[in-house]
């Protein structure tokens, strides 16, 4: 324990002060987790310093506002998380989760069986790769058109049109693709009126990804563009300045000064998406998935509640979400971990501090 | 420091716009950005305009037009009539408005109460900002979560569609940061004058946080607004179906709106009563849009960068 923690320490403990210590505490300790976050160590002795009904007399109303979420968060959240020992479980709706049979691990290799399941895992890595190749530079390069667009008004214009498909339901922008490259849509209602065939633009199931990944361009592209303009609002423009008395035209500007500036960024949505690739979005595909054909729309999401809420093989059900989720977790975890070592700031250490 | 007050100004209209370093806008470059921003523009403002068009077009034109019109020649609300004298829509929209302020409500009080409270150093703190996280990495999965709403009894009940969702782990995550960086001497002072935490929070720390509090409401009310998925998995009576599962069984699926559903037999073309449903759902978004578009940004990013 360092000597500047004791000091601390018997300061957070005088009775005098009752609401002091707890701002004190509250910039010091936030400033310096954030400085070395993984030397955890001061933090935590100063907390157990502090006798727990001194912390509980001053605190009571504080932890009584917490206690809504909390519950929120227990019933909606950790509860059902239990609730994933049916995985494991023979279930069926009328036992209880008590008394369901045990068989292990049988669900889980039971799915590796089932070719809607071997299909469903396919779509959604098919689906995520186009989504990676073909969506991920596309709110990049919007940001930079965006970052050089000269009246300040048509840029605020125009930003303010490209982040609203965002608010919109899937169920609205699917509706939106339907009535202009479906069947009877716009689009293919005027090849009929030139005399043309129709083309199956949204019932295609070779070319579904990238339908889909055009539906998520046209709703989330500007929205991701967000985060790029603020790390490109942030570049020090005596560096474009430098580079340009140096003789460095504006792609060279773009490779050596713009593109390393927005590299934490795309580091840390990358490694967001990497780790998130099982989740492809699930009501855009719910919603398709009827008339493209499960053999190209499912995806583990669907999957799993076809299989399970439909279909009523709830383990099975349970066993893939599961799977999924786990996956998922250690993906961003691995992921994050990986940023760490090429010595970038990644994504849990910001979060928590 | 020049330089950057050069860049803020560049924006503006006045003249240099352009810092001497730049070279001379091409033509070539100019219009490429032009065409980007006209072809991006046609394809959001396009569909929209469309429906809106065609939603007010009368049957004639529609057919001419083979189904979709750009702009009504004869515009008349006819759609909207025959849409607005069945209970369908009206109920439809009622319910939708109801989990929407409702819902939005709970999760506002919910999640205040919990940022504030984690976001000073108090018991507990630590483990349920952590937990909370937690959270945002792994959620339970469809299944166990449809086992808790039934065992809940909550099925066919609004209140599946209002409470799991009370706690967003990233609007959480916005509120608590923007908290977190309230001075704590404003609060230390309000403590040794006698406040309780309670009056803190109601008399302090929410006037200060009117901006915050907004975005983060129209988050909440915008999904709520939109989520369709909760509404078709936990609702099996169509009576309490809101909006957005109406336009999905009624465009999308295309099934068709009976005489006994609109109370009236239906005389207006589909297509523009399809189109009519579309604008339902989709004005209000459009209504609360300029507000949450004038807070976001600010919202979000200092949200987002902070983490």
């Amino acid at each position: 324990m360092s000597p500047t923690t004791r000091q601390e320490t018997l300061e957070t403990s005088a009775p005098a002060a009752e609401a002091g210590p707890m701002n004190a505490r509250g910039e010091t300790a936030s400033r310096r987790r954030g400085r070395a976050s993984r030397s955890k160590s001061p933090a935590q002795s100063k907390t157990h310093a502090v006798p727990f009904k001194v912390r509980w007399r001053r605190d009571w109303q504080m932890v009584l506002m917490m206690v809504p979420g909390v519950l929120v968060m227990l019933l909606f959240a950790y509860i059902p998380i239990l609730g994933n020992v049916i995985a494991f479980q023979d279930y069926q709706p009328y036992l209880t989760v008590f008394e369901a049979p045990f068989v292990g691990v049988e669900k889980f290799v039971g799915l590796f069986d089932d070719p809607a399941f071997l299909d469903a895992f396919r779509n959604t890595m098919v689906l995520a790769v186009t989504q990676l190749v073909l969506f991920f530079p596309v709110p990049i390069i919007l940001a930079l058109v965006v970052d050089s667009l000269s009246p300040r008004r048509i840029r605020n214009v125009f930003q303010s049109i490209v982040y609203l498909p965002h608010f919109l339901s899937w169920v609205l922008v699917i509706t939106f693709f339907q009535e202009f490259l479906g069947g009877a849509g716009f689009i293919n209602n005027m090849l009929k009126l030139m005399g043309m065939g129709s083309i199956p633009f949204m019932t295609d199931p070779t070319t579904f990804p990238l339908m889909a990944t055009i539906q998520l361009v046209w709703k989330d592209a500007g929205w991701a563009m967000i985060i790029f303009l603020a790390a490109l609002s942030t570049v020090d423009v005596s560096l474009y300045e430098a580079a340009a008395a140096d003789g460095a035209g504006r792609w060279r500007r773009l490779w050596h000064v713009t593109l390393p500036a927005l590299r934490p960024v795309i580091i840390l949505l990358l490694i967001l998406r990497i780790g998130d690739i099982l989740s492809v979005g699930f009501e855009q595909f719910i919603l398709q998935r009827d008339n493209v054909g499960p053999g190209a729309a499912e995806v583990l999401d669907t999957y799993v509640y076809y299989s399970g809420v439909i279909g009523g093989d709830w383990s099975a059900g349970a066993a893939a979400g599961l799977a999924k989720g786990v996956i998922s977790a250690l993906l961003i975890w691995g992921a994050n971990s990986l940023a760490h070592k090429f010595g970038e700031a990644g994504l849990f250490q910001k979060k928590v501090g | 420091m020049t330089s950057l007050l050069n860049r803020k100004a560049s924006g503006l209209s006045y003249s240099p716009t352009r810092p001497a370093w730049k070279e001379k806008p091409s033509l070539l470059y100019s219009g490429l950005k032009v065409l980007i921003v006209v072809v991006v523009t046609a394809c959001i403002g396009l569909p929209v305009l469309v429906v809106f068009a065609t939603s007010f077009a009368d049957n004639q034109q529609i057919i001419q037009s083979g189904g979709y019109v750009l702009w009504p020649t004869h515009p008349n609300l006819d759609a909207y009539r025959t849409l607005f004298s069945g209970n369908l829509m009206i109920r439809a929209l009622g319910v939708s408005a109801f989990i929407t302020v409702v819902g939005t409500a709970i999760a506002l009080f919910v999640t205040i109460l919990l940022a504030y409270a984690t976001s000073r150093p108090v018991l507990f703190g630590r483990p349920v900002v952590l937990a909370v996280l937690f959270t945002m990495l792994f959620s339970a999965g469809i299944i166990p979560m449809y086992l808790m709403i039934k065992q809940l009894g909550l099925i066919d009940s609004l209140w599946s569609l209002i409470l799991p969702g009370a706690l967003g782990g990233f609007n959480f995550v916005v509120m608590r940061s923007f908290f977190m960086n309230i001075p704590g001497e404003l609060i230390e002072s309000a403590r040794i004058d006698g406040a309780s935490d309670w009056k803190i929070l109601w008399t302090m720390v929410l006037p200060l946080s009117k901006a915050v509090t907004a975005v983060v409401g129209l988050f909440y009310a915008v999904g709520i607004w939109n989520s369709f998925f909760n509404a078709l998995l936990y609702l099996n009576d169509t009576a309490k179906w809101p909006v957005q599962v109406v336009l999905r069984s009624y465009v999308l699926q295309g099934k068709s709106m009976a005489a006994d559903q609109l109370g009236v037999a239906v005389h207006a073309q589909p297509q523009s009563l399809q189109m009519a449903v579309v604008v339902v759902a989709l004005v209000p978004i459009l209504l609360v849009y300029p507000f949450l578009q004038r807070h976001f940004t600010k919202g979000v990013i200092t949200g987002a960068v902070k983490g």
